[in-house]
């Protein structure tokens, strides 16, 4: 097998007094899609942003696509080029056009010519279905119209990885669908992604690998029809029961 | 009844209380108003050319301000000169109106006011251009205020913005001196920082190096505005959600790069009121460098009125130099507001 892209080892984490996690174990393959589910506070959403170094972890090796992480910001930076990042809150520049939300990173940080990134930028619109809003501002979009031009955004730099950090929780029920759709295609067009989200029908159509998390612990990983169907742990199962017995 | 009819019962005498008010209003009005246009319009000297005329007028001595008002505006700079500073402060003006269209905001605009500053100097100095050189100490009245107020503003806005960056910076050492800046400029009257670099800074320099004294009350304001204009800064920096920073950060902007595109544009546009304020505030504290032997408009309006004949018509001459200040704080107040619809225009 070929080495993980992403590798994190017995990682462990601290907000001050309080453990957050605690001996973490994960390997990602390249082209691999995990979905990591868990209580809150379990500790997914710190995981997966240690990994493009929005937290630091204070033991332990996290390495993509072969570069540690650590206080070399070099390091740091060659990270982020290849990881991008979707947050639950969009986090859209709120003062910059579709457009320039979409140029700034490629023509400010990766050097690219701004004609060549506004076209890249048009593409990845249209990947999203939204082409015709590029002139307009964050504000003047609905939520999922917003996390699509997200989504877009982070994909300009042409990651390797992508992180989802719950990015359905902040919209509304009838937005998730076109968002959970712009992410299935990109999981078909073969992107290695790592998904935090409570979508269980979107865990079970597209996920290679489910990840549970409890208490800063990875208490089960597992192929999605092992882990609907015959849980090992037993919080697993009392979590999927509640989450999907309603 | 008409419509006028109406609208006087309804907000004029809709209550007892409403009409005792009305006629308290009125009688006050009748009091105050007639006697004061008679004073400033109809009994007015316009111009007769001498304190003697405006004795006999009995009314406001206009006359005073068409006979004293170069000294009034220019102070010391040599008489026959006046033109020069003139000549600045309306290609200051002019770039002034200019800079409140949107369709000038352009590089070519900054560009015009750093030469609006050199052109300005050189017209000011002088000793180019077969001009006549004027010591700084020789400037006064409107053209030094003006000239303490912008700089100082201008030079004192970026280094705010470093100061309140470096108030939030994790670097302790950057953040120990900003923060102890900030409160020491805080806790000094604008006077004593005033008197210190006119009085006390030179006798730190080594023997024979001078500083000009318009140049040491100028640093003396930029300090000052500096540390009150930084917090509001801080202030804007604040409201910025931190999903900004992290969308930033995971985009892989540097620190320099997430402050100059992401956040500071932001956090200016936010705090847009506070910084004008502070910008008026400064303005009209020019008026404090007389204290170290400038003379602003204020001082210069009062070097006017030191002749015994024109004294006693100090009234019209402070209401002059009112009436400038005036102009330019409203104006400051007017372009802040415009600026804050401006910028907003789209964004939500």
């Amino acid at each position: 097998m070929s080495t993980p892209i992403i590798e994190i080892k017995d990682v462990n984490k601290w907000y001050g007094e309080f453990h957050v996690l605690k001996d973490v174990c994960l390997e990602v393959a390249k082209g691999e899609k995990v979905v990591v589910c868990g209580p809150s506070g379990s500790g997914k959403s710190t995981m997966i942003r240690c990994i493009n170094r929005l937290e630091e972890h204070q033991s332990g090796r996290i390495a993509v696509d072969g570069i540690e992480l650590g206080d070399d910001v070099k390091a740091v930076e060659a990270v982020r080029r290849r990881v991008g990042m979707v947050f639950q809150s969009f986090n859209l520049f709120p003062h910059l056009t579709v457009l320039e939300n979409l140029t700034l990173a490629p023509v400010k940080v990766a050097g690219v010519a701004p004609r060549e990134a506004e076209s890249t930028a048009m593409a990845l619109l249209e990947r999203v279905r939204i082409p015709e809003q590029a002139g307009k501002f964050p504000g003047q979009l609905s939520g999922g119209q917003q996390q699509r031009v997200a989504i877009a955004r982070a994909l300009c730099l042409k990651p390797a990885v992508m992180l989802f950090d719950e990015p359905t929780s902040a919209l509304d029920p009838e937005m998730v669908g076109e968002v959970l759709d712009v992410m299935s295609g990109l999981a078909a067009e073969g992107m290695t992604m790592i998904c935090v989200t409570h979508e269980m029908g979107f865990a079970r159509a597209v996920a290679d690998t489910m990840v549970f998390m409890d208490e800063g612990r990875i208490v089960e990983v597992a192929p999605p029809a092992q882990f609907f169907q015959s849980p090992a742990n037993e919080r697993t199962r009392r979590f999927l029961g509640k989450i999907i017995g309603h | 009844m008409n419509r006028p009819g109406r609208w006087i019962k309804a907000n004029l005498f809709g209550s007892p209380v409403n009409t005792v008010l009305t006629v308290l209003a009125l009688a006050l009005l009748w009091q105050t108003v007639p006697p004061f246009l008679d004073w400033a319009l109809f009994s007015a000297s316009w111009g007769g050319g001498s304190p003697e005329s405006c004795r006999q007028a009995g009314g406001a001595c206009w006359t005073l301000l068409a006979e004293r008002h170069r000294l009034m505006l220019f102070g010391l700079y040599p008489y026959d000169q006046h033109w020069r500073p003139l000549l600045a402060m309306a290609l200051f003006v002019a770039l002034l109106a200019a800079s409140s269209h949107r369709r000038c905001w352009r590089p070519w605009l900054a560009l015009a006011w750093g030469a609006l500053i050199v052109v300005a100097s050189l017209l000011m100095w002088g000793g180019v251009a077969g001009l006549v050189p004027v010591e700084t100490a020789q400037w006064g009245g409107l053209p030094l205020t003006l000239v303490i107020a912008v700089l100082a503003i201008v030079v004192a806005f970026p280094f705010s913005i470093l100061l309140a960056l470096g108030r939030r910076s994790e670097l302790p050492v950057i953040k120990a001196v900003s923060v102890g800046y900030i409160e020491l400029v805080r806790g000094l009257p604008l006077v004593s920082l005033l008197f210190m670099a006119s009085v006390m800074f030179p006798l730190f320099l080594p023997e024979g190096v001078t500083i000009e004294k318009a140049l040491r009350a100028l640093v003396g304001m930029t300090l000052f505005t500096a540390a009150y204009l930084a917090e509001a800064v801080r202030g804007g920096l604040q409201a910025i959600p931190k999903g900004q920073f992290e969308a930033a950060d995971a985009l892989g902007l540097s620190y320099w790069q997430t402050m100059r595109l992401i956040i500071l544009p932001q956090a200016l546009r936010l705090v847009i009121p506070p910084i004008v304020g502070q910008f008026i505030t400064c303005f009209k504290d020019t008026s404090l460098v007389t204290i170290v032997g400038l003379y602003d408009l204020l001082a210069a309006t009062k070097a006017a009125l030191n002749d015994p004949a024109w004294r006693p018509f100090f009234v019209e001459g402070y209401l002059a130099a009112a009436l400038v200040y005036f102009c330019f704080c409203f104006f400051m107040s007017r372009y802040s507001q415009w600026l804050e619809r401006e910028v907003a225009k789209g964004t939500r």
